[in-house]
């Protein structure tokens, strides 16, 4: 049976209201200007075309791959590096409190900012990190500007400015597990290896779940950093769907660009529905 | 709305009141942000409030390239736009839909100055003139260092093969030979655009073929002819080592300053060195981009951007008189005195000044001879694609083959015909 709400539909209009102007029209309009061509001033329907011309985009392809390996990477590298600075920052080491908020503090940071920093320090040859490398004798890479190295470039940008939300996250994970396992798995004789990975790592799985969830929704969208240091470039090496969306917007193509829109929503959930059912479908079993 | 007649009428009040008949007018602008646009439209502006001191204007700077296109596109369609701005003549204006968004100012008076070859750029496919032009026509070929070229005893190349020799002994001597200045991606495109005078030479249909949908890059070996060049540069090594970073005002100091021997560019870029650079501006020399063949050599010209009034402005009467001054000789020479004369204006009766740095007078001589110069393709073609600059930076990276790359613009192209909604697309 249904249940039935208890409150009343005064109370829950003005949320509905907000809710169909701001999100379902939006979301029902998008669908319908995918399918014209429009210049913002009139739409002309034109059926699937704006999908297939999408399709036969051949940046597109490589934008679509791009996607995939920056989500996963992004993501990989900020659960597992998160993770292990939550472990090392609940160890109760010196000045815990202030390394806490030093992780903490790229994620505050405009990603605009990170992007402009990171592109003058990435610079081929006035760069601090290439000059750096240079006094110890490396001959450091154009960073950004090499097609072969651009793509993992801002993905490590992007890790070392969101590895901080992922360790919060892991930090108030680890909080929440009782102390009682790790002194029942002591007594047992489990070392501190053993320790973090049939104490910790199982029982930190809610917060594992979050962060890979949103990390991956956060790479597969990722578009801002990308803007900041390579937009896109060189050619089209460091494309992603985001980037390769706006172009179209940028070039005018409203009808084409609303489009891959719809098609970046597709992928998402694509993606994101499978994992978060079977890791929620894990966490009963557990 | 409301507010604006109250405060009108407040305004009107007060200027009554001080025994005025006049009502004060503030235009807003919006303008590229661009050293010597900027320069040009303070000193317009500042000259004609001082003549009229009813009228003072808000200036407001935008980003140039893709980032200038979206703002103008979506604050036309959206009417937030300025009562004036400037933007592209020729295919990118067309892409504003003129007919609707801009008002029409054929039969305005400042039109009667504004030389032919230009309305043709700013007339909407209803025949009508919507625009009229903001600051000269530039060229499009290289830029050179004349130190250089004394200290190595090189000449003007006329060909291709001639500038390639060139760029050898300028590489030998341990200069960079070609700036590359990939970080401002637009400035990717040069060798592609500014070789349209050699592709035209060849084959004077091109334009007319490539609208209807008959010709392309990929099958045209003179059109190709950019791409190849791209390559050639690339393969040989001839970029500076930073070229994927660098950026357009890089570009101008290098060549400038003989850190560089040769930067592809428009001839805007003079301005550029007058503000950054002053003290180098009599070692900065142009020549059109050679072509296979010495005897047609010529200059692929740009004509100028333009300033448009939005049909919607609520100013459009005074944005109008407005516009009757840039066009005016004085106007000109308004121009002329803030950011310099870098190439000749389209304003009847608007004469550059006898001492003009030296890159200008190299070019001026293509303008003066009949068929030494052609417009860029743009000015002939409403059919440009927006990944040009993408794929030109790959040829030019060597991440992408030439005649791939041509094709691949003719992939792009077909997006901007089919919503511009020419035939035969």
């Amino acid at each position: 049976m249904k249940r039935r709400s208890p409150y009343p539909y005064w109370f829950v209009l003005p949320a509905a209201v907000v809710f169909v102007t701001l999100f379902l029209l939006p979301t029902v309009a998008s669908f319908w200007f995918s399918l014209t061509r429009w210049d913002l001033f009139d739409a002309e329907f034109i059926g699937w075309d704006n999908y297939r011309q999408f399709f036969r985009e051949p940046f597109l392809v490589q934008g679509l791959v791009n996607t995939l390996i920056y989500a996963f990477v992004t993501s990989g590298a900020k659960t597992v590096l998160g993770l292990l600075l939550a472990v090392l920052l609940t160890g109760g080491i010196w000045m815990q409190g202030f390394l806490r908020s030093v992780v903490f503090f790229p994620v505050l940071v405009s990603t605009i900012g990170v992007g402009i920093t990171f592109a003058a320090l990435m610079h081929p040859t006035k760069g601090v990190i290439n000059l750096g490398l240079g006094l110890v004798g490396l001959h450091g890479p154009a960073w950004l500007s090499d097609p072969a190295l651009a793509l993992y470039s801002v993905a490590l940008i992007d890790i070392w400015k969101g590895v901080g939300l992922a360790t919060l996250i892991y930090i108030a994970g680890l909080a929440a597990i009782s102390s009682e396992y790790y002194e029942a798995s002591r007594i047992d004789g489990a070392t501190r290896w053993q320790q973090f990975w049939r104490v910790t790592v199982p029982l930190v799985r809610p917060a594992t779940v979050t962060v890979v969830t949103l990390s991956l929704i956060s790479g597969l969208r990722s578009f801002d950093v990308i803007w900041a240091t390579t937009r896109g470039g060189p050619g089209f090496s460091s494309d992603v769907l985001a980037s390769v969306i706006y172009k179209q917007y940028q070039a005018g193509f409203y009808g084409l660009a609303t489009a891959g829109n719809v098609i970046l929503f597709l992928l998402i959930t694509i993606i994101i529905l499978p994992l978060t059912w079977w890791f929620n479908k894990r966490e009963i079993d557990l | 709305m409301k507010t604006f007649t109250y405060s009108a009428a407040l305004a009107g009040a007060i200027t009554l009141a001080a025994g005025m008949a006049q009502a004060e007018v503030t235009l807003s602008v919006l303008i590229d942000n661009n050293p010597e646009t900027v320069a040009s439209m303070e000193a317009l502006t500042a000259a004609y409030t001082a003549a009229n001191s009813d009228v003072t204007f808000d200036i407001e700077q935008r980003n140039g390239g893709a980032d200038g296109d979206n703002i103008v596109k979506t604050r036309l369609a959206t009417g937030e736009m300025a009562d004036i701005f400037n933007y592209n003549s020729g295919s990118l204006f067309q892409a504003l839909k003129p007919q609707e968004t801009l008002a029409d100012l054929t039969a305005i008076d400042g039109q009667a100055n504004v030389l032919d070859s230009f309305k043709q750029v700013v007339t909407a496919p209803d025949g009508t003139v919507r625009g009229v032009p903001f600051g000269p026509a530039m060229g499009g070929g290289i830029f050179y260092n004349r130190k250089i070229y004394a200290d190595l005893g090189l000449t003007v190349p006329k060909t291709w093969d001639e500038f390639m020799a060139n760029n050898a002994k300028v590489a030998e001597a341990g200069k960079v030979p070609v700036i590359t200045t990939f970080g401002d991606t637009w400035t990717s495109q040069l060798f592609v655009l500014a070789d349209y005078y050699n592709v035209q030479a060849e084959v004077p249909n091109f334009a007319a073929d490539y609208t209807a949908n008959k010709a392309k890059y990929a099958t045209t070996p003179a059109a190709m002819r950019g791409f190849e060049h791209l390559e050639a540069v690339f393969k040989a090594g001839y970029m500076n080592p930073d070229f994927g970073v660098a950026k357009f005002e890089d570009g101008m100091r290098m060549v400038a300053t003989g850190e560089g021997a040769h930067y592809p560019m428009l001839t805007f870029g003079i301005g550029t060195v007058k503000q950054n650079n002053p003290d180098n501006l009599g070692d900065l020399g142009f020549f059109a981009q050679p072509g296979p063949d010495a005897g047609k050599n010529g200059l692929t010209v740009w004509m100028p951007a333009a300033l448009y009034v939005p049909e919607a402005s609520e100013h459009k009467d005074e944005a109008i008189k407005f516009l009757n001054y840039v066009a005016s000789v004085e106007g000109c020479n308004t121009m002329i005195g803030a950011a310099g004369a870098s190439g000749p204006y389209l304003i009847k009766g608007c004469e550059l000044p006898a001492d003009v740095p030296p890159a200008v007078s190299d070019m001026l001589p293509y303008f003066q001879t009949d068929g030494m110069t052609a417009p860029a393709l743009e000015f002939l073609s409403p059919v440009k694609g927006p990944a040009l600059e993408q794929i030109t930076v790959e040829v030019g990276s060597g991440i992408r083959p030439a005649a791939d790359a041509a094709a691949l613009y003719d992939q792009d192209v077909e997006k901007q015909a089919k919503q511009l909604g020419l035939p035969n697309w």
